[in-house]
């Protein structure tokens, strides 16, 4: 099965949230292997959550 | 049991962070104080059960974290919070075109690394999160900052497995776009 790059982020996105499937997984590893937009795509919602991690962190704003 | 002093004087100097931790993930700076408030009893009356733990940040962030999903629990009650829509029709049209590839592909971000050393950048997110619709927001800052588990989401916001997926989906989306352009892309 072949994923557009839509169904792709879709994927990678609840692959922060569950487990994926097998079949899900290799679908995605198909992708990956020749969408280099997904895999940036994929790499920063990796990067969103460290960064909200550590947003707690930071000293709060002063200004609104 | 008499609370130590010191215990006190130790929970006072977390306060700062326990607000900031708060006020992060309630947007409502009187429903922060008051979960930072009920969080701190609540570690005075448990100074026992801290006993002998290394970390007291650790600790109490975890009690604060309980009062926080109180307070959200008590916000859905009085829905004040609008519910947004499942999956809006056409939404991330612009992005993908009819057969759903990008119409534009990502840029790839120089050093993301290095913008995590930088206040700057914290301040950039914040902003994209703020604009964020308050519900998508809200699923989004109890799974990444809170670290809840999706189950645990839908459950305190009464929302399926499903649309909850949506709503981390559509504010990875949002929020990856919005650094792009108010961060990486500059």
């Amino acid at each position: 099965m072949l994923l557009s790059c839509k169904e792709t982020t879709r994927l990678v996105s609840q692959g922060l949230d569950r487990g994926l499937a097998f079949g899900e997984r290799v679908a995605l590893r198909v992708h990956y292997a020749y969408c280099l937009g997904c895999r940036r795509a994929g790499r920063q919602m990796n990067f969103l959550r460290q960064a909200v991690r550590q947003l707690s962190e930071q000293p709060p704003r002063t200004s609104p | 049991m008499a609370t130590s002093d010191e215990f006190r004087k130790q929970l006072e100097v977390l306060r700062p962070y326990l607000l900031r931790y708060a006020s992060l993930q309630l947007r409502d700076a009187a429903a922060a104080e008051d979960a930072v408030q009920e969080a701190l009893v609540a570690a005075l009356v448990g100074e026992a059960s801290f006993a002998g733990r290394a970390n007291l940040r650790t600790w109490l962030t975890g009690i604060l974290k309980h009062k926080i999903v109180d307070a959200i629990r008590r916000q859905a009650r009085e829905p004040v919070v609008p519910v947004e829509a499942d999956e809006e029709p056409g939404e991330f049209d612009e992005l993908f075109s009819e057969r759903g590839h990008w119409n534009e592909r990502p840029a790839a971000w120089g050093d993301p690394d290095g913008a995590l050393e930088q206040s700057q950048f914290f301040r950039a997110l914040e902003t994209c999160l703020e604009r964020l619709p308050a519900r998508t927001a809200q699923a989004f800052m109890l799974r990444e900052h809170l670290g809840l588990e999706t189950g645990e989401i839908c459950k305190e916001l009464d929302i399926t497995p499903t649309h909850c997926w949506v709503m981390l989906y559509r504010a990875r989306m949002t929020l990856r776009a919005c650094l792009q352009q108010t961060w990486f892309g500059k």
